[in-house]
């Protein structure tokens, strides 16, 4: 393919155009007799002006600059980034899910209500909640719906001096960002040397000014927590929530579920465990589930069956109120609950069996070449501390720049903070041994490579579209958008 | 075997046998055995590809979708026009199965999309940074209200409530944790009241918020506005249609500082309220203060072009514990659809939707006040959207039009108990003459 390297903007030309509209079929009538003069644009937006063949050609060639889960194995830690099943698209697609309007009478949309009611309720079994609400956007706004259910609660009990959120320092960052912008203070814990919650130190914060704790697990270093039932034994006897952050979800469904670990609210994050696409970045879907003391918090409306009618429920008095327009990213619940139906109760478990188990053989048979911190059964993800016997100084960094030359999307790298290099690999079910041991020797190829040929890794990637990009000078000398004048 | 999972039996017990593993419940003794689960998950027999296929086509014909009923409904989710291309090259599997460009070596592809896509909200609101899209418009809109707080240091967020209601409840939850102060403008005549604004506004107000095309679609006196708000040194945030920038001045004309909205307009299906994109764009000034992801340009080590997420250095990354905004994806899908629409229609098309738009929602106008038995509600400007009332009530409207296969207006009492009886319509470039004719008619006979 040749390169291409346009603007959609450098190739516009007037007069051309890409669209057809009937012409308006009602009598025209002198724009500024409907609308004052002074209300008007002068000078239509400056947009493109290119064929229908161009925009074509254009955006193809840009998805050729991009590498998704259908091109290969994306063992990208903490992001779960299984293969998207087409039929999921297709259903979300169909025109009576795609083509509904959240407005319509409530009798019109009878299907789309059943299906969110179900999800909640399949999603609510899968993690022993009560209720789950389809409202939040994403993980991050799921996190921020829950502790707000979490402050409403002591809120609603009088007890209004309960401002502190505990984090472990192992979390991700969303955690203390979510817990901060509804106004908590936090305190973070420093994990234990298996990178587990110190107990110890977790009594030593518990006050009764905690108002919960935020908890991966498995944790984000790819390990259960052993002591999840004394912790939260802890963090209730001192008055607070456990609030569990469903990133990891993979490793437990069928297995375990966080409502008899004893957590309280949970997200989970249906754009990881549940298959659907992660766009590039959006759009997710954060559903948060909730106890069922809680479920009175949770957002309106709340999905009911009144009879053998689906209804929305916007009279509840105690709800922390909309976090989101309308019922939450539909369109991603359609996949999701497609998804669920496709596996069954036994399909998922497998799911996590599975991922665990391509886990555990690809950690086996790196950690002679790569340190492994905490040497012991991981779950669905585990991670490395950069290369051993690194002579060479190779980064981590290098290492995941050499992995896009071989045709791999790097693990998440530099997270979680408390492993130094932290190389952190998430393979997922969906992924065969074949593609396990390609990955495998290509990363025992590069460990050789680190000692005998070191710059080659540090002058890292060699064959992609681009090579290593200047992100000092992005952030230094900002250019955030296309001007015609400065080219 | 499941379709979805590759390893068999045999390639199990090969990888059991590499671990040193007797069985897979080997890799789960760390998960105490009083907390696994000692039952199978009670949840539908697995489907095949084909079942579960019938089944949600059974689902989904339990809905009528706008292809069977004629739609005048808006409020805040609009029927436009999606052309066939936008979905063909959005569903191209590189850009959808991709994650966030955080290798920006092998996502060149979805950087340039948002550089160009921030290009084009820049260019459609006359503001100098856009960001790279965030939730919806309501969260884009509640986003902005604290960078207004952020960024003065005041307290308080003053919104008129001819903004559409759900952003104002989103506004509420989200402020009601963070003990921000949210005050509401009352309206007069289908427009924020400037009276009264003058009255809230304080030296508490970091920012107040206006819609442009309001909820019932009138056009906002926004150079009034921006005075009261600039003259307290107080910021404006303007909620906007994007397509109605294909004809209306753009916000930064009348000097808002924020402008956000909700996006779906731009290329993307109702869904049932979602996913859809909020946009959000603003002042270099602002610049640093605006959450969420952006794409900046660079270069590689060869020198050639090459786009990377930037100003990176911000809330997720440093701020851990003071976050203002635990924002950190974007709508990457939506955004690119709505940047191939924009692309698609191009400068002429943008204002040539914009313009069927105020030509046939005034003609229905026009045409349903004729006999005098339904009237306008308000008497102002307007652009796509237009209010009606009756001495009928709005329900049995639309229960009579939705018989006669048409969706009906947004009953206006729902969350404006004064305007009993007010229906607000919404007509777009797809509606016909003989549609709108056919709503005038039904109307009449009610």
């Amino acid at each position: 393919m040749k390169e291409y390297n346009k603007l959609i903007f450098e190739i516009s030309k007037e007069g051309r155009k890409a669209y057809s509209l009937p012409p308006c079929d009602v009598e025209e009538i002198e724009l500024t007799s409907m609308i004052p003069d002074s209300f008007l644009i002068d000078e239509d937006v400056e947009l493109p002006e290119v064929s229908e063949v161009d925009v074509i050609r254009h955006y193809t060639n840009l998805s050729n600059k991009n590498y998704g889960v259908d091109t290969g194995f994306y063992p990208l830690g903490s992001c779960t980034m299984k293969y998207n099943p087409k039929i999921n698209e297709d259903m979300a697609a169909l025109t009576g899910f795609a083509n509904i309007h959240p407005y319509q009478p409530e009798e019109t949309v009878q299907g789309a209500l059943e299906l969110m009611y179900n999800l909640d309720r399949m999603l609510a079994e899968i993690t022993g909640m009560e209720r789950v609400t389809l409202q939040p956007a994403a993980g991050a706004h799921g996190e921020m719906t829950g502790l707000m259910i979490i402050k409403a609660y002591h809120e609603s009990r009088g007890d209004k001096k309960r401002n502190k959120i505990i984090v472990p320092d192992s979390a991700h960052g969303t955690n203390p960002a979510s817990a901060a912008v509804v106004g908590f203070e936090i305190i973070e814990i420093e994990s234990d040397k298996n990178g587990a919650v110190d107990l110890e130190k977790l009594k030593s914060v518990l006050s009764d000014e905690v108002a919960g704790l935020m908890l991966t697990n498995p944790s984000t270093l790819g390990l259960f927590e052993k002591n999840i039932k004394e912790i939260a034994d802890l963090v209730h006897e001192a008055g607070g929530l456990l609030y569990y952050d469903g990133a990891n979800a993979n490793a437990i469904m069928g297995i375990a579920r966080p409502g008899d670990m004893g957590f309280d609210v949970i997200h989970l994050n249906l754009h990881k465990t549940f298959s659907t696409p992660h766009g590039g970045g959006g759009p997710g879907s954060g559903p948060v589930g909730v106890r069922k003391d809680l479920v009175k918090f949770l957002p309106v409306p709340v999905l009911e069956k009144v009879g053998d009618k689906y209804v929305l429920d916007y009279d509840r008095p105690d709800s922390i109120g909309k976090v989101k327009s309308f019922y939450g990213h539909f369109g991603v619940a359609v996949k999701a609950y497609s998804y669920i139906l496709s596996m069954g109760a036994e399909g998922l478990k497998k799911v996590s069996q599975k991922a665990v188990l391509n886990a555990n053989y690809i950690m086996n048979k790196l950690k002679e070449h790569y340190y492994l911190p905490i040497d012991q059964i991981c779950k669905h993800e585990f991670v490395l501390g950069g290369l051993k016997d690194n002579e060479n100084h190779v980064s981590t960094l290098d290492v995941a720049k050499r992995l896009l030359d071989f045709g791999y999307h790097p693990p998440t790298v530099y997270f979680p903070l408390i492993v130094s290099e932290a190389i952190m690999i998430e393979p997922t079910e969906t992924e065969s041994v074949e593609t396990l041991d390609g990955f495998i020797d290509t990363m025992i190829r590069i460990a050789q490579e680190a000692k005998e040929n070191p710059e080659m890794l540090k002058t890292a990637p060699h064959n992609t579209p681009v090579r290593r990009i200047d992100e000092a000078k992005a952030a230094r000398n900002l250019i955030l958008k296309w001007d015609k004048n400065n080219q | 075997m499941h379709r979805y999972i590759p390893n068999t039996e045999a390639d199990e017990r090969l990888m059991l046998d590499s671990i040193g593993a007797q069985s897979i419940e080997d890799l789960f003794t760390d998960i105490p055995k009083n907390l696994q689960l000692d039952r199978d998950l009670d949840l539908p027999q697995p489907m095949s590809e084909l079942e579960l296929s019938t089944h949600m086509k059974e689902l989904s014909k339990k809905n009528k979708n706008i292809e069977d009923l004629v739609c005048f409904l808006g409020a805040g989710a609009y029927d436009h026009y999606i052309p066939s291309i936008v979905k063909h090259l959005a569903m191209r599997s590189e850009f959808y199965t991709a994650y966030t460009p955080y290798q920006p070596e092998i996502s060149q592809g979805t950087l340039q999309a948002i550089f160009e896509y921030q290009t084009m909200i820049c260019n459609l609101t006359g503001m100098e940074v856009s960001n790279a899209s965030m939730y919806d418009g309501a969260t884009a809109c509640v986003e902005a209200a604290m960078m207004t707080i952020e960024s003065t240091r005041r307290n308080s967020i003053v919104v008129s409530s001819t903004v559409h209601p759900e952003v104002r409840k989103v506004i509420k939850s989200y402020m009601r944790f963070r003990d921000v102060k949210v005050l509401e403008v009352d309206m007069a005549g289908g427009v924020t009241d400037l009276e009264k604004l003058k009255s809230l506004i304080d030296k508490d107000t970091a920012g107040v918020i206006i819609q442009n095309p309001n909820f019932f679609g009138i056009i906002e006196d926004l150079a009034e506005v921006e005075k009261i708000t600039h003259e307290n040194k107080s910021l404006l945030i303007n909620y906007v249609d994007p397509i109605s920038l294909g004809i209306l001045k753009s916000p930064s004309e009348y000097g808002a500082d924020i402008v956000v909205g909700e996006g779906q307009s731009l290329g993307n299906s109702l869904n049932f309220g979602g996913p859809y994109l909020g946009f959000m764009a603003t002042t270099s000034k602002l610049m640093r203060k605006m959450p969420g992801r952006i794409v900046g340009q660079s270069n590689d080590v060869d020198g050639k072009r090459a786009f990377v997420l930037t100003l990176q250095a911000r809330e997720q990354h440093i701020r851990r514990y003071k976050a203002t905004s635990n924002i950190c994806s974007n709508q990457g899908l939506n955004a690119l659809m709505a940047a191939i629409y924009m692309t698609t229609l191009g400068k002429k098309g943008l204002r040539e939707v914009a313009m069927q738009c105020v030509q046939k929602a005034h003609y229905a106008m026009d045409k349903i006040t004729e006999s005098g038995k339904f009237k306008p509600l308000f008497n102002k400007p307007f652009f796509k959207e237009f209010a009606i009332t009756s001495s009928i009530e709005a329900e049995k409207i639309n229960n009579e039009l939705l018989n006669h296969n048409i969706l009906g207006g947004y009953q206006l009492e729902k969350v404006y108990p004064e305007l009993k009886n007010g229906l607000l319509l919404c007509v777009t470039e797809k509606r016909t003459k003989e549609q709108i004719d056919k709503l005038a008619q039904v109307l009449e006979v009610i």
